[in-house]
Parts: C-alpha cells; structure tokens; sequence
C-alpha cells in the first residue's frame, strides 16, 4: 500500500466544480485532469501528486451526469474518493469506469487536508498515519463489486452481456 | 404488500414478476438517449467494447443539443462524431440542428417518451420524462455504450418517497415553485437514491408543462428520477403522438413508500433559489431589490410554450431595464413556431430581449450568454452552482418565468405583481 496525502472537500461538490461544462467537449483524461476542481480550488490540478487521495463530505458528485467528472478525478492523478456518501449518478459512473470510490463516515470527520493515508483499495481499510487512526470502509454492494472488480463496465459486459 | 410504479416498471423491464427496492437488476431499456457532449465518450466505449451493431436502431435517439450549433472548433468535431455513428447505424431518431430542440423538451414532444417506459439518457434531466409516468433516468457514458450495444442496464431497486401536494395555488406560482419548495425542504441530498412520486389534487390540476418542470429538478435533490401517476392530462398529451403500445404503469395503494411528506401550498408565493444551491430557497418577497445584469428564459425546465406565454403575458408592451440583457430559448422548432404564431417572439424582440433557436448553451456555461466576474443572473434554467453560468464569482439565482420577466423590467428581483 503507497502512502497518499489527504485533500479535502465539503458536502455537496457538484460536477460542474469537480469539470466546469466550458471542458465537456474534451474527452482526453490528462487534459480533463489539469481543469479539475478548477472553480472552487484553482491549482489544485498541479498540486496534487499522482496517488493522493480526496476525501469529501455527503453527496459527492451531485449535478450532471458527465462521466468526464470521474475522469478528470482520474486524471489529475487521485488514486481513490473516499466520501460520507455519493450521488447516484457518480456513484455508477465510479463503478463503470473503475475509479475506486469508498463511503466511510468515521474516516472523513477524523482526517484533515495534507493527512497521510493509507488505502487498500481490495478491503477497504483505510489507515491515518498522521493521527494514527483505523478505519474500514462500507464494502460496495456485491453486484457493483462485481462489476469493479471486473475492471469496469465493459469489462464486465465482454464477459457476461455480449 | 403492493410494488411502487417504479418497482412495476423495473421488474416488468427485468423480466420479473416482482422486485423489492434495494435489489439489483439488470433491465432492458426501451429508449436510450445522448447528446453532443456525453455521446462523444460513449462511442469511445462502445469501440472499446467491441460492439459491431446497435441493440436497436429504432431505440436510440441522439440530440445534438448542448453546445451547438456548434460553439467552436472542439464541439464541431464532436457533434461531427456523433453525426457520423448516427450514419453509419443507421440511427431512426437522429435530431439534426434546426429539427433539433433541447432534449427532455423534445422526446415527449416527438412521442417517444410514453407511460410506463424504461428509458435512460445521458444527461442527469432524464427524470423529466416521470411527468409521463414514465421511468426516465440519467445514466453515464460508459452506461450508454453498454446499454446501446445490448439494450440493458443496471439498476439498484429505488424507494419511493411520495409527496401530496393539497391546497390551491395562488397566481404566478407555477410547477417551478413546487419543486423549489421541495427541494428547499428536503435539501440537494433529500431524495438520494430515491423516486419522488408526485401526488395530490394541486398536482391533477396541474398542467403537462409544470409537470415536466417539477420533474425536471428531481435530480437537484438527489432522487433517481420522479414519477407523477398518467391521468387525462398526460394521456392527452400522449396520444396524438405515441407511435407504440405502451402500458400505464401505477403505484398500488399498499405499496411501501420510504416516507409520506404532505405539503399544503395554499400560502405559497413565487420561490427562488440563491446562489450557489437549488438547496438555498426563499420566498420571492425576501429576495427583491437584488440588482440582475441578465435574465435567462428557457431550458429542459421551463422553455415550454406555457412558460413562454407567461414571459410574454408580462413583458407585453413593456421596455427591459437598460442594465438588463434577456436571453430566451424555446425548447424545441415546434415550440418555437408555436411562440411565433401566437405572437410571442414580437413580444419579446418589442421589450429587448434575444430570443435565440433551441441550445442548452447558456444554462451550463457552454455559449450563448456566459457571465463575466461579478455578474449576476436570474435564470429559469435548474443548476445555480458556483461557475454554472460562467465565471466562478458569477452569481445565479433561480426562478419560474414569471418571475424572470418581471426582474428583466424592474433590473432587480422581483415579483411579477410589482409589474401588473
């Protein structure tokens, strides 16, 4: 497991903060990631480090249905989402695209932004080495969790749809 | 114990006799819908998938809505794209620009959204479509290629909230005020998951229009889609234009709702929602003398032929203030003509406003009418979120068309009874 750093966000991140609409006819990750969480935290694109890890308060990813939401988390290079909870549009778009995401109450509210933690992305359990703290995550349905650990969407499709 | 129409509908398209909320199905489709901006991605998806054909070519609709005619370069090549699949599959429903409108104004208006269908788009407005009582809902581009190529999805069984709605409205208060009162009771987060079944005598009086509208928002707080029960008033609409067997599909009274919220809306006046949430709603009367630069009229909320005929009933032989710029897009070609004929767009050009051909442009910040640093807008449209517009330190606020055209005189928030 690689240590990440912590960034932090409030409730209700909308998908016009996490991709302004101005970008949608963009399609490439890498260019999607560099305007990511462009208007509510200019830079944060750059500051990130590939691995970090954001974690957000409830209803993450509420708005549109833009998948280039989850790509452009992606993208900017952030290993996972932890959050108290996600909107269900985010939410399946996570899934189908293999972002790993995880809902984990306890886990928000004791870290702080620039904590260092670590995410098992196969169980779940999430370590704060800054404060020394264990958690575990909600495990994911097991219907979504076949579909992720199929490696997405159409992964799960070529095997068991066409 | 009874099944939601929700639950009807889902275990109907599954295949099953019965599916309880909570469960997870995979469910064939009867219509799956994109547009310029997600369609590019879900093309991506289906190559990578392998797919040589559509499950359907009858079954899949794609509007080139969102920023065409095309706003610049990029989005030309995107709409080029998708242009070009709709070609090669040989796509029925392929809505060119200039036979295009906005799309959840268009797909009813063309009769291919019907009672009790199982239809998802990728667009998060889908849910427009339970104004129908019709199970519409946004899903992502990944889920689109998919379900293209094999006419399923996925679902997690929703439960219902049902919300009654008793009392009589007063004048200016529309479909639009209902959702915003709700919304603002019940927050962005309130309906996660969830169906909100709308119900009650204020809704069987309520016109086709603001059905689609309270619809229409149902996303904003959180809510899979909406469902309204089809009565005369949506079979009326249907009629003339369903092309198929369709089978209404209704609650049973013993299902199992999630809650029962009972709003009485007799003492309701105009809502509006501040920045930067749907969540974030007050009465009209706590929001005036908020100066506006621009008024936005239309979108897949309220750019119907009833919320023009409002806009106009109350700019008709008034001037726009001179500080204010208004921009006013019908939802589709027919609801254009249809303003035309009645003499609507004369209204609108006599006052000062723009009035545009159909795009969703200027409701997400794509063209058509961005705002610039410290501008601030009042707009019909259903986001407010910080930037929606424009430049992140624009301001929008959120309001039914009576309300829009009465703020475009005044140059400040206001109720339309202030303009009478």
């Amino acid at each position: 497991m690689n240590k990440s750093k912590v960034w932090k966000f409030g409730k209700d991140i909308d998908t016009d903060a996490i991709i302004p609409a101005r970008y949608l006819n963009i399609q490439d990750e890498k260019e999607l990631g560099l305007r990511c969480m462009e208007g509510i935290r200019p830079g944060f694109a750059v500051m990130v480090t590939p691995g970090d890890v954001i974690m957000a308060d409830s209803n993450f990813g509420c708005g549109s249905s833009r998948e280039h939401a989850p790509i452009a988390i992606k993208g900017a290079g952030i290993k996972c989402v932890v959050a108290k909870s996600f909107a269900r549009i985010f939410y399946r778009n996570c899934i189908n695209i293999g972002l790993p995401i995880f809902e984990c109450q306890e886990a928000v509210d004791a870290t702080d932004e620039g904590d260092i933690v670590l995410v098992n992305l196969e169980t779940g359990e999430i370590i704060n080495e800054s404060k020394n703290l264990r958690f575990q995550a909600m495990p994911l349905p097991p219907f979504a969790r076949e579909i992720a650990e199929a490696g997405g969407l159409i992964e799960y499709a070529k095997k068991f749809l066409l | 114990m009874g099944m939601t129409a929700a639950e009807k509908i889902l275990a109907r398209h599954a295949g099953k006799s019965k599916v309880k909320a909570g469960e997870f199905v995979f469910a064939n489709v009867d219509l799956v819908m994109g547009n310029d901006i997600t369609f590019p991605i879900t093309i991506e998806e289906f190559k990578r998938l392998g797919a040589t054909k559509v499950f359907d070519r009858d079954k899949i609709v794609l509007v080139p809505d969102h920023f065409t005619p095309n706003k610049d370069l990029k989005s030309a090549e995107n709409a080029k794209i998708v242009r070009e699949f709709a070609r090669k599959y040989e796509i029925t429903n392929y809505f060119e620009v200039g036979r295009m409108g906005i799309e959840h104004a268009l797909l009813p208006e063309q009769g291919l959204v019907l009672p009790g269908e199982l239809i998802v788009g990728s667009d998060s407005h889908t849910c427009t479509y339970g104004a129908l009582g019709a199970f519409g809902t946004g899903i992502g581009s990944t889920d689109a290629a998919v379900a293209m190529a094999t006419g399923k999805v996925w679902f997690r069984v929703p439960e219902t909230i049902k919300f009654v709605f008793t009392g009589k409205l007063q004048k200016w208060v529309s479909g639009k005020d209902l959702i915003l009162a709700v919304i603002g009771k019940i927050g962005v987060d309130g309906a996660l998951y969830k169906i909100m079944e709308f119900c009650g005598e204020v809704i069987d009086n309520l016109s086709i229009d603001s059905r689609f509208t309270m619809c229409n928002m149902a996303i904003e707080a959180g809510a899979k889609t909406a469902f309204i029960a089809p009565d005369e008033t949506a079979l009326e609409y249907v009629r003339t234009r369903a092309k198929r067997e369709y089978k209404i599909e209704t609650s049973d009274p013993d299902a199992d709702y999630a809650n029962v919220i009972e709003i009485n809306v007799s003492n309701l006046e105009p809502q509006v929602a501040c920045p930067h949430s749907p969540a974030n709603v007050r009465p009209v009367s706590a929001v005036k003398n908020v100066p506006i630069d621009q008024v936005v009229i239309g979108s897949c909320t309220n750019g119907r032929i009833e919320d023009l005929r409002v806009a106009a009933s109350i700019l008709k032989g008034k001037k726009l203030h001179p500080n204010v710029r208004m921009l006013i897009f019908p939802g589709t070609q027919q609801i254009y003509r249809e303003a035309l004929a009645e003499g609507l767009i004369d209204i609108f050009i006599e006052a000062g406003a723009v009035f545009s051909t159909p795009t969703c442009g200027p409701c997400l910040g794509g063209h058509m009418g961005l705002l610039a640093e410290g501008e601030r807008a009042i707009s019909t449209t259903n986001r407010n979120f910080i930037g929606r517009m424009g430049h992140p330190k624009s301001e929008v606020y959120l309001s039914n068309p009576a309300v829009a055209a009465a703020s475009g005189i005044l140059g400040r928030i206001c109720s339309p009874e202030e303009v009478e």
